[in-house]
Formats: structure tokens, sequence, C-alpha cells
């Protein structure tokens, strides 16, 4: 248990009657990027906040290296944090502001002068200690922001979308340095985003939040792969949604019925009823278009359909394909060979769909 | 008539004008509507500057009359530095001003950020009777004060048996509090202004470096309102400065401000003098406008 940074039991922040945050338990390890990932309103700022101080949980505790800090203000916690939009003091140089938390501490001036120094440098920000923040761009605000929280060396570092005021360069660019810093330091990182693609590159776990609960924790590669719900798997990437009924399940295997059109098989988390009304997620480029029926021995589902709609993006193509009930699945083919036949398909002509039944997941929430 | 004109001119014409149909009929109302922005510019100026113009040239006239100019003189500027009446008025107007713009800025202040940041009790009610003083007429405020200080005064003095010269009574002292209570509101307002601007983030992020409420209140709000609060106290300092209604009802004996002083020269006669004195009191607005100016340019840099 010695490991874990922060560990939040049964966390509900109730602001009148409305809970921005409902019974949450997390627990972080220590050197972890992690990330709160999900819309906005989800409350995931608002679970951040508590670690921080800013707002107090309605009920629940939050734990920092073990000691209870649910109830104590922010100045009494050894977190800092990275704020949406800096938040740099106007009124104060860079050196002043990269400074502030050590003066707090009443360290010598020689020391604080000689950490803000370095820190500035682990920023890549030399020479720029006497201006003032408005001087500064918005990249290298950020910048200073960052280095204001970790001169402090904190047991945990804070950053509330931290990279979205940035242009999308600069924001790629800092999403690798951010992660980078991370590994040099060994501070735990706590990241609230509402972009899966940003949490998807730096985390080593993300918790999916969605009206103030937390639906699935894990790996980037378990939450692509393995969503727990339509939700993490609709916000998570794309998605092609079938509804169907289960017929059958047995040991992680489920046989479901797709309306009138067939019967097939999937993977599954749990042991599903028969007659439960469910949801098949396939995601599209797990499904393989042929212009004929394809005599694949490892795609155990093939249907012939329909092509809706074509688009050629350059690095792959993707197919609307009606099926015979009307349903509608999207395809994204890899443009590997030069001379693809598929190329030539149009819409109205028929295509076949192939996929192996464990790339296909049911989910019943 | 324009129509009939056109349609007699013929197909090239018509043409011509098909062009620019609108523009005639439009520049014509652009020319009217710049003349008459124009004539509301000047108007508007003359109206509002022209009696203080002429007030500043005739403290120059070396003349008792006050309607003929008949030579450039300073004697009215050095008969107001030797009356005697006149400096202890100003002493006594500065004296109340530096003294109500201190209690009020520091009250406002401090009413702002308690209504801004804390959520009380009947907080909606207060904050309308803090707008109080800013509408209710000078006159009413006057005479409420007037009977508020004489019943005051009157319980003070006989539950602690004041006679003689000890007895407390209406001076400067009461036109000091009455000038304090309608400074509050001004100071109030201003400040919170600059409150409702300020981003709170900065506040939370001081306490997450590890600043505690005072410390983070020293170092990052204060400094940051402070052009709001200064802007407070010089507004505080000229609205105390030109009292003269609520001065007139809260004031004693021997305790005459300037304004008052002003009106007690003019029931006796419209004197060079008074020009005198209010060419000296509109220098120390403007300054004070001037100076407030500079001091939030430079906070602000």
């Amino acid at each position: 248990m010695t490991n874990i940074d922060v560990e939040l039991v049964d966390v509900t922040k109730r602001f009148g009657d409305f809970e921005a945050v409902k019974n949450i338990s997390l627990q972080i390890q220590q050197g972890e990027f992690f990330s709160l990932l999900g819309p906005s309103g989800c409350g995931k700022t608002t679970n951040l906040r508590m670690i921080a101080g800013f707002e107090l949980p309605s009920e629940g505790e939050i734990y920092l290296k073990g000691q209870p800090v649910g109830q104590l203000p922010p100045f009494k916690r050894n977190v800092n944090t990275v704020f949406q939009n800096y938040a740099l003091f106007p009124h104060m140089t860079i050196a002043d502001n990269v400074g502030f938390g050590l003066e707090m501490k009443k360290l010598p001036k020689a020391e604080v002068k000689q950490r803000v120094n370095d820190t500035l440098e682990l920023v890549r920000l030399p020479n720029l200690g006497e201006r003032k923040p408005r001087q500064l761009s918005g990249g290298q605000q950020q910048r200073v922001a960052l280095a204001r929280a970790l001169v402090n060396r904190p047991d945990v570092l804070l950053l509330d979308e931290p990279l979205s005021a940035l242009d999308l360069k600069l924001r790629k660019a800092m999403q690798l340095e951010l992660k980078e810093l991370q590994n040099k330091l060994g501070i735990t990182f706590i990241f609230v985003t509402h972009d899966q693609e940003e949490a998807m590159t730096m985390s080593d776990r993300i918790a999916v939040m969605d009206h103030g609960v937390v639906l699935q924790v894990g790996t980037p590669t378990e939450i692509y792969e393995n969503p727990a719900t339509r939700f993490v798997a609709d916000f998570i990437g794309e998605t092609n949604f079938l509804p169907c009924t289960v017929v059958g399940c047995d040991n992680g295997i489920a046989t479901v019925r797709l309306g009138e059109i067939a019967q097939i098989n999937a993977a599954c988390d749990a042991q599903l009823p028969a007659g439960q009304e469910a949801t098949v997620i396939i995601r599209p480029e797990k499904i393989n278009i042929h212009p004929t029926r394809p005599d694949d021995a490892t795609a155990d589902t093939i249907f012939a359909g329909k092509v809706a709609e074509s688009v050629y993006i350059g690095t792959d193509t993707r197919f609307a394909v009606t099926l015979a009930d009307n349903a509608t699945v999207n395809v994204r083919h890899q443009n590997v060979s030069v001379d693809d036949p598929l190329t030539h398909v149009r819409a109205g002509d028929t295509v076949y769909l192939s996929w192996q039944s464990a790339a296909a997941r049911v989910l019943t929430a | 008539m324009a129509v009939q004109q056109q349609v007699q001119r013929g197909p090239a014409a018509r043409a011509q004008s098909q062009t620019h149909p609108p523009r005639k009929a439009g520049s014509r109302l652009l020319t009217w509507g710049n003349r008459l922005l124009w004539a509301n510019m000047i108007f508007s100026f003359v109206f509002l500057y022209l009696p203080i113009v002429v007030l500043v040239a005739f403290s120059f006239n070396d003349s008792r009359l006050a309607a003929r100019w008949s030579g450039f003189t300073l004697k009215w500027y050095g008969l107001m530095f030797t009356s005697e009446a006149v400096l202890t008025a100003f002493w006594n107007s500065l004296v109340v001003a530096v003294v109500s713009t201190v209690i009020s800025t520091i009250l406002g202040t401090m009413t702002a950020i308690g209504m801004e940041r804390f959520r009380f009790p009947f907080r909606k009610t207060y904050d309308g009777i803090l707008y109080l003083p800013v509408i209710v007429p000078d006159i009413v405020m006057g005479v409420s004060l007037l009977a508020f200080f004489a019943l005051a005064l009157d319980v003070i003095n006989s539950s602690f048996n004041l006679t003689g010269d000890s007895t407390l009574r209406a001076g400067l002292g009461t036109v000091i509090i009455a000038h304090v209570a309608f400074n509050i509101s001004f100071v109030a307002i201003v400040v919170r202004t600059s409150l409702r601007d300020f981003n709170k983030a900065l506040e939370e992020a001081a306490m997450d470096l590890g600043a505690n409420e005072w410390t983070t209140f020293r170092r990052v709000t204060l400094p940051l309102i402070m052009p709001g609060i200064l802007g407070g106290a010089l507004l505080a300092f000229t609205l105390s400065l030109d009292d003269f209604v609520i001065t007139f009802f809260t004031t004693g004996p021997g305790a005459t401000t300037l304004p008052i002083e002003v009106f007690g020269r003019i029931r006796r006669a419209i004197g060079p003098d008074i020009n005198a004195i209010s060419t000296v009191m509109l220098v120390m607005s403007i300054g004070l406008v001037v100076l407030s100016q500079i001091l939030q340019r430079r906070s602000s840099n």
C-alpha cells in the first residue's frame, strides 16, 4: 500500500442539489501518469479540485501518501496545480512567480534563486526570469506555470487541461515534453482532459468519467480494446453499435442475434442471460471489406452489404456499408496495396464484411 | 419628383443612375447626420465648459463687478491666501476629506470583499441597502443625519454628564462621520467592480503554492485590486471635498468647510474672490484626476 500516492474513497461532491461527483473511489500509484477523461461537466475537474483542496468533498475521504487530507486547505497539501489558463500572477516577474511557493516555505533567498533558475532551465525557459507574464507567448506561459508547480517538488502534480489553450502543433509537442518530464522526475501526474487522443498519448492509466461517475479505469489499450460501457466505447475512438439479443453465453463468448440478419459470436465479460437486449460493438478498423465473398478462415463473421458511401482520405478509405436490415456499419480500410480493387468500389455496389468474433464485444450498459 | 425626372431622362441616364441609386439620398443623410453630430458636440462642450472658462477668466478680472472685464490681476488670489476665514475653511475641508477618505476606503474595501466573496443571510437585502446613499437625495441624507446626530449627541452628553466645555457638539467630527457614511457606498461599488473582474484562479494558485488566506490577500488580491481601491479613494476624496448639502446639515459653529464658506460669501455678493477660490478647487480636482490616472497606469504596468 505504500506505493499508492493518491487514494479517493467513496468521494461525493454536491453543489446544492447537484451531485458533481458521485461516490468515486480511485487509487493512483506513485510515479503514475493518470488521466481523468470525460466530456465537459462530467466531474473530472471537480475531482481534481478536491485533490488540490479547492473544493472539500461532501462525503468520503482523500488520502495523500496514506494521510487523510480531504478537509485540509490547499496550502497544507503537498500537491501543486497547473491551471487551465495558467493563473500566473500578472504583477510579478517570472522569477517571482516561480519562486512564490519556495518563498512561502521560507527557504533562504539564495536557494530560492538557485532552484528557480534550475527549474526554468528544466522547462527550457532560461533567461526570462525578469519578464512579466504577459510579455510571454502562450506556450512560454504554459512552461512557467509548469515550472511554478514543479519547483516545489510536490508529491503529486495536478494538471487541469493545461494544453487546451495552445494550438495543435504546440499541444502535440508539449504532450511529449510533459510525458518526458514526468518520466525524468518520477512525480505522480494527475491530468484532466476532455481530449481522448491527448489522454491516450500520455497516460499510464485513464479514468473515463461521465455524469460524476467513473465508468472505467484502465490502461489506454484496455480502455480502447475492452470498453466497459457504450459511453466509453463511443467517447474513445469510433465504434459501430449494432443492437442485438443474447441467445447464449459461454466462457467469455456470447452468441447473439443481430435483428433479422444473423446469429454471431462476440466476446463478453460477464455471464449474460439469454433473451437480454444488448449491443454489439466493433471498431471500424477491425472490419475487413472485400469486393467478392472472401475465403477467410480466420474471419468467422461474414456479411454482405451495399456501399452507401465511400470516402478516400489518403491513408485509408472509409466506407459506410448498409446491411440487410438497414443497419449501417462504418469500415476503415487501410490503403496498403497499390492496385486495390476496393478503390473502384462505388456507392450501390455489393461488398462483403468480415471480422474475427473476438474483435466484436457485447455490452449491456 | 426624383423618379419622374429619371423617367424623362431616358434609358442612358437611367442606367447610369441605377449604378448608384441610393447614394444621393444616403450621402445627404450622412452630411446632415455629420452636421448634427458636430453641432451636438460643440453645443455640449460650450454648455459644459463655457461657465468654467468664464469663472477662471473672471478670477483674473481687475474689477469688483462680476460682469465687466477691466484688466488682468492676481490680487484676488492674494486676497484669498491672506483671508483667515478662507484658509481655515480650506484646512477644514482638507482634514475632513483626508480622514473620511481613509476611513471610508478601508471600510468600503472590506464591505466590497465581504459582499463579493462571502455568502451570508440577508446578503441581497444588504446589497440593496449599500446602494441607498448613492440614490437617496443629499437633502434627505443631510436632514436624517442632522436628526440622528442631535439625538446621539444628546444621549452621549446626558449619559456621561458632559457639560460646559466638555459638551460634545456638532463640528468637524460629525461632518467626517457623515462623509464616511455616504463615501463607503461609493468606494464599495468601485472596488466591487474590480473584484468582479478578478480571476479567482490567481487566489487558488497562491494557496496551492502554500500561501494562507491572509498572505494570499496581501500578496495577490490586494496588489491586483489596488487600482480599484485607489479609484474609489479618489472618488471619495473629491465627493468629500465638494460636498455642500450634507456638510451644511451636519456641521456646527466654527467648523466651516470651503463649500460652506463660498456659499456664505455668495449670499453677500458674487465677487472675484469667489471665482479665485473656485478656480483653486477646480485645479485641485483636475490634479486629483490626473494623479489617479497616473497611479492606475503605473499599477497596470
